[in-house]
């Protein structure tokens, strides 16, 4: 890059550079101020906000918002949920793709294209709606939780991108080397590839964890009891169907009836903005720390389809 | 490996890695294969009581009836077009992004700006849902306050049909134009630098190297992501479409997979549900084919 340094940028240059700049920091606004909006939103007093007077700093702190959703029994059983459903359905992702995505990426493997083509057919062939339910319906895991880790166990995606990975970051040589000295595949997997496999080990982690947390569309179909939604489902509830349970509002409505009535109104913005935040908060948390990991593993993924 | 050893002593050798392999074999008959089978049930008249088996044939009276109703035109056209729409508005801005991003040299703004752009990603999309719900609320809702501090009467973005596909669109922007930079920046990486140096030397400003070195570089990429995409067209994520679908934009948001979800599990009409859904998959099947045969044909770039 310091090729270019003896060479004074021309005029066009310059205003190319400031362009892009500009430009940059446009999607930068664009993407960060609704965020900073929701997070001001939800600490500042309901008037502000819905007159529009609260804009971008917090108006007339308040923590009311966080307090409802704190003491909402709902909210606290989904996040038990979908922490249970997060944990076992990334760590059943992970048994499946992992030894799985090594097998294929051997070349001695006899079969390997058979294996690869079942696989690769499912990407752009489904059965559908309906039959993947009647299935999930026959096996009976409907209103389990078996039916939101089993059906998504594994992601053909993710799949050619541990693949990829192993294709590519470990070297054959270690193969050859251990079968010379006749050590079995077994040892050669746990002792010796699965330590150099941290960092897909990571990345499927990742990818896999946020997927499990975020979804709510399995629960939607497959789960009848309320006791087992997940944290989404409880924020469909709140979010999308304006379902504020009486838990939720009930503390906070006064004596004076008309006043419980608007109160109502504004206690219910209040809290759909905390919720957003606690919601959203561990992946928030974690995002910074895990960022590269997951640039790796899109990067990975897109070395070779 | 070497020659001369028989199939079976080559396949024994490796028995444990067809154990590795076995689980995740075994998900995929299950949950994708065994579906398969049961997309029969789009020709007969399935009841829950005679199963797969044993209900009885009847031939395409599905899709006749599903091609003869009034809502076919409406469903088809509302999945086209909003997935044409977000593809038109939506693939080339990751690409223009990335290249911005590649122009700015690496400090402290470049990486701040990945890092927020990125970040939408990772929100829920019931979360999503609920933001632009919040956000366009006619009453307190902060982009309709805007509007109106700008002077002007707001829409009704989300009962106006008019609007549905817009929102749809542009929110998916918000939340995936960071994101879908970093396949571009992967492929940019790969631009040598010997290229750029020997412009600079005849003089090349900024712009025409970018458009004549980076560019270029990019195109293969460029060319699988739009088969994949344009493969998918009647695939488009219905999941935000369901939670953003209300009866008074239905004019406007209906599209097949969210028709197929409300006649299917909603309304128990297996059979009928199956064989539009099979529609979907076939249209969509014989696009993604078409599509790259195409690509191939022009670009020498395709999947397969």
């Amino acid at each position: 890059m310091k090729a270019s340094g003896p060479i004074r940028e021309s005029g066009v240059d310059r205003f190319f550079l400031v362009v892009t700049y500009c430009f940059l920091a446009i999607a930068l606004i664009i993407v960060l101020y609704p965020v900073v909006y929701i997070i001001s939103a939800s600490i500042s007093s309901p008037k502000f906000v819905s007159s529009g007077e609260m804009w971008l700093f917090p108006k007339g702190l308040t923590f009311d918002g966080y307090k409802l959703v704190f003491e909402n029994p709902k909210i606290w059983l989904g996040y038990r949920n979908t922490i249970v459903y997060t944990v076992l359905g990334t760590l059943l992702n992970l048994l499946l793709t992992i030894p799985s995505a090594y097998a294929l990426s051997r070349t001695d493997l006899v079969g390997r294209k058979l294996f690869l083509a079942l696989i690769l057919v499912t990407m752009f062939f489904s059965g559908g709606l309906i039959p993947t339910y009647l299935v999930v319906k026959d096996l009976g895991l409907v209103n389990t939780l078996w039916a939101l880790i089993l059906p998504t166990g594994v992601s053909v995606w993710n799949l050619i991108v541990a693949r990829t990975f192993f294709q590519s970051s470990i070297p054959k040589e270690l193969q050859e080397a251990a079968q010379v000295d006749g050590c079995s595949n077994t040892r050669l997997f746990v002792q010796i590839i699965l330590p150099l496999s941290a960092p897909i080990i990571a990345v499927m982690t990742l990818f896999y964890g946020v997927n499990q947390w975020n979804s709510y569309f399995p629960a939607l179909i497959y789960l009848n009891d309320t006791d087992k939604y997940p944290l989404q489902m409880v924020l469909r509830q709140i979010l999308v169907l304006q379902e504020m349970s009486a838990e939720t509002t009930g503390a906070a409505i006064s004596s004076d009836i008309a006043q419980a009535m608007n109160n109502k109104a504004e206690i219910a913005s209040l809290v759909k903005y905390a919720v957003i935040i606690v919601s959203t908060l561990p992946i928030i948390v974690i995002y910074p720390f895990v960022q590269r990991y997951f640039v790796q593993g899109v990067m990975i993924g897109s070395v070779k389809g | 490996m070497t020659g001369g050893r028989t199939l079976s002593s080559r396949i024994f050798m490796n028995w444990e890695l067809y154990l590795f392999l076995a689980p995740a074999l075994l998900f995929f008959l299950v949950f994708c294969y065994w579906p398969m089978y049961g997309i029969q049930i789009a020709f007969k008249n399935f009841s829950p009581v005679k199963g797969i088996t044993g209900s009885p044939w009847v031939g395409f009276e599905h899709f006749e009836r599903f091609f003869h109703s009034y809502y076919f035109g409406d469903l088809l056209w509302n999945t086209f077009s909003l997935s044409l729409y977000e593809l038109a508005v939506g693939f080339p801005l990751p690409i223009i992004l990335a290249l911005a991003f590649n122009e700015v040299r690496n400090g402290f703004f470049k990486k701040t700006v990945q890092t927020v752009t990125y970040a939408p990603h990772f929100i829920s999309v019931v979360v999503m849902a609920g933001m632009i719900i919040t956000f366009l609320s006619p009453s307190s809702g902060m982009i309709v306050k805007f509007i109106e501090f700008l002077g002007f009467q707001s829409p009704d973005f989300l009962t106006d049909p008019r609007w549905f596909k817009t929102v749809y669109v542009l929110s998916g922007v918000w939340q995936s134009t960071g994101w879908g930079t970093i396949i571009y920046l992967a492929a940019l990486s790969a631009v040598d630098p010997q290229l750029h140096e020997a412009a600079i030397m005849d003089g090349a400003s900024r712009f025409k190297r970018m458009l004549h070195i980076n560019v270029p570089t990019i195109i293969p990429t460029i060319t699988i992501l739009l088969i994949l995409n344009v493969g998918n067209i009647l695939g488009i994520g219905y999941e935000k479409v369901l939670l953003l679908q209300n009866s008074l934009n239905m004019d406007s948001s209906d599209i097949i997979s969210t028709f197929v979800y409300r006649s299917g599990l909603v309304s128990a009409q297996y059979s009928f549900s199956t064989a539009v859904g099979l529609f979907n998959s076939v249209v969509n099947a014989i696009l993604l084919v078409a599509v790259n045969r195409l690509a191939k044909r022009t670009s020498e770039t395709s999947l397969w």
